[in-house]
């Protein structure tokens, strides 16, 4: 059983605001409102070790105790639902089955920080979480559990809902802010961090779904219960995994972090389909670099998955079988990031199309051994570029360098994709 | 024409934003709803409302892959071509699409009722190769289920924007 963010959900549809509050729902609430301080609150966070769960991994807790409480004017928190990473739907499962815990962790999060105001940035295309989450909030508000002196105490707080127009780059946190705002979503530069200067110039909190759903547990059950969750020692928590690609039940799973990668696949997963055999995936969505076979046995949890040469991300796991031709796989990715680059800096705008061309050229069997080496070059050059885009986008043609050299070399001495007779 | 109604509705929606030009998005979407594309006579009723100059909400517009400043067809398919679709036949799905619809991508078919719109994931990975029509996701496509569904869309009530209604 599912120990955290799935436990309120029912079978096939979303679960009701009575049910998530006779489960337990909104206890962590009224708890902290009627014995903890917000700086309470925001130590349990700390001491739970939670990291943020849309893809860098930041201490939540830290990122918290960067806003200035002694600023006048407005603090502001964001939820990051513009989930558009290629191979992570994990936001819009857990918000399907159940939008409450999200309300309830923006919640108790805006107490943590003084926030009188939130918001929840939410892609296009997720139109049912976003219904979801404004029946949640209305809820909410109509049980006094939002809005004007929540169960009678000092604190308000309210939460808009900003459905977005589709756009990758809006999922960078001050890019997001951008968006919000009503300007063109390019990023901003950093620092001054959005902690200390964000939205409209205050101080801003940007979470993930993900993270702040787990809020409500940790307040309610404190950090060593939710620590004791993880897998691994060092880590702490559940993680939702959402695998896409040619396994028997490809689905999102709350596992324990840390879980191993081979334990995902041959477990919930069940295996590869019949006559697939496993080749590679991508171990956190589409800026991760590759895993293969021989990564089986890594812990998926944040720093074993780093250490072992990826990014856990965003738990977007895409695998590959053995018949798909590396070079255009990653093909596809860079196609996505070239196309979704916003175009406000020059190593991304201009180095991106200049990697597709070169892995276009691999794979119509016109390349030179000295595309190698080029392409070795822009995993570094890539990392000058503004924001974090580039730099991801290179990840996998990292990842396909350091694990599939010799399928490029393949491609360049027999002037043709390997793959391609095998359809 | 976009109705005095309309107008009157997005300005109380501008009114309840933080500042006007949060509500940009929202604005375009309705005007959008309205119209079938984003006119430039929408622009310039969106430029009003927001406190922006045309060529402010022209930044915007472009910006979005949902706000459409061309023409478009009765229903908009947008293709997902993102790695967890093309790893499971995602471009045999486009394949189709071109073949059935008789179009390139960003096309419209000759009776105005298909465009073809590649896009970026759809978040719907783990059941692929997937597509959005309207606001309708379908996934696990396979060739027999796709000609099902655009045999259905294509049957279904001729649904005419509000503008062509009022003329």
């Amino acid at each position: 059983m599912a120990p955290l963010l799935f436990r309120h959900n029912r079978p096939g549809r979303c679960v009701t605001f009575d049910e998530y509050r006779s489960g337990g729902g909104f206890t962590a609430l009224t708890r902290a409102l009627q014995e903890l301080s917000p700086l309470d609150v925001q130590q349990l966070v700390m001491d739970s070790k939670l990291r943020g769960r849309g893809g860098a991994g930041f201490p939540t807790g830290l990122k918290w105790s960067f806003v200035p409480r002694n600023l006048p004017g407005p603090r502001w928190l964001i939820c990051n639902c513009d989930e558009m990473e290629p191979g992570t739907y994990k936001d819009r499962v857990l918000l399907e089955a159940n939008p409450y815990s999200l309300v309830e962790g923006i919640t108790l999060a805006s107490y943590a920080l003084g926030v009188r105001h939130a918001f929840i940035f939410i892609r296009r295309g997720y139109e049912s979480a976003a219904e979801n989450l404004r029946r949640a909030v209305a809820e909410a508000r109509g049980a006094a559990l939002l809005g004007e002196n929540i169960l009678g105490s000092s604190f308000s707080c309210d939460i808009d809902i900003h459905v977005s127009a589709g756009r990758y780059i809006c999922g960078e946190e001050t890019a997001l802010i951008n968006a919000l705002e009503g300007k063109r979503a390019n990023p901003r530069a950093k620092p001054p961090f959005p902690a200390v200067k964000g939205l409209w110039g205050g101080p801003t909190v940007v979470n993930n779904v993900e993270t702040l759903a787990n809020i409500p547990d940790i307040v309610a059950n404190g950090p060593d219960w939710f620590r004791s969750l993880a897998a691994t020692p060092d880590s702490s928590g559940t993680k939702l995994f959402c695998v896409s690609g040619p396994v028997r039940n490809s689905s999102c799973f709350e596992l324990p972090l840390g879980t191993t990668l081979g334990e995902i696949i041959d477990g919930p997963c069940g295996g590869m389909l019949a006559g697939r055999e496993f080749k590679a995936c991508l171990p956190g969505g589409a800026s991760t670099p590759y895993f293969t076979k021989e990564h089986f046995s890594v812990p998926m949890d944040f720093d074993s998955v780093a250490k072992a040469g990826s990014r856990l991300g965003t738990g977007g796991i895409v695998v590959f079988h053995r018949d798909i031709c590396m070079v255009r796989a990653t093909l596809n990715l860079i196609r996505f990031y070239a196309r979704e680059s916003c175009g406000w800096c020059t190593p991304c705008r201009e180095g991106l199309p200049f990697v597709r061309e070169i892995l276009e050229r691999l794979e119509a069997g016109k390349g030179e051994t000295g595309d190698i080496e080029l392409l070795r070059e822009h995993v570094k050059y890539l990392n000058y570029a503004f924001c974090a885009l580039a730099p991801g986008a290179m990840g996998p043609v990292d990842g396909l360098l350091r694990h599939f050299e010799d399928e490029i070399l393949e491609h360049i001495t027999g002037r043709r994709c390997p793959f391609e007779r095998r359809g | 024409m976009i109705p005095e109604s309309l107008q009157l509705e997005l300005r109380q929606r501008v009114a309840t934003a933080v500042t006007p030009r949060e509500a940009a998005v929202d604005v375009m979407k309705e005007l959008q709803r309205h119209c079938g594309w984003l006119t430039d006579e929408a622009v310039e009723v969106a430029a009003e409302l927001l406190s922006l100059s045309p060529l402010q909400v022209e930044e915007l517009a472009t910006f979005y892959e949902m706000i459409y400043r061309r023409p478009v067809g009765k229903r908009v398919i947008h293709l997902c071509d993102s790695i967890s679709c093309w790893c499971v036949g995602g471009e045999r799905v486009m394949t189709q699409l071109r073949e059935r619809l008789g179009v390139e991508p960003g096309g419209t078919t000759a009776d105005g009722l298909f465009t073809l719109i590649p896009c970026a994931c759809l978040g719907n990975c783990g059941e692929g190769p997937t597509m959005m029509i309207g606001d309708t996701l379908y996934g696990r496509l396979t060739s027999a289920r796709l000609d099902e569904i655009l045999a259905a869309e294509r049957n279904q009530q001729y649904i005419p924007t509000n503008e062509e209604e009022m003329r």
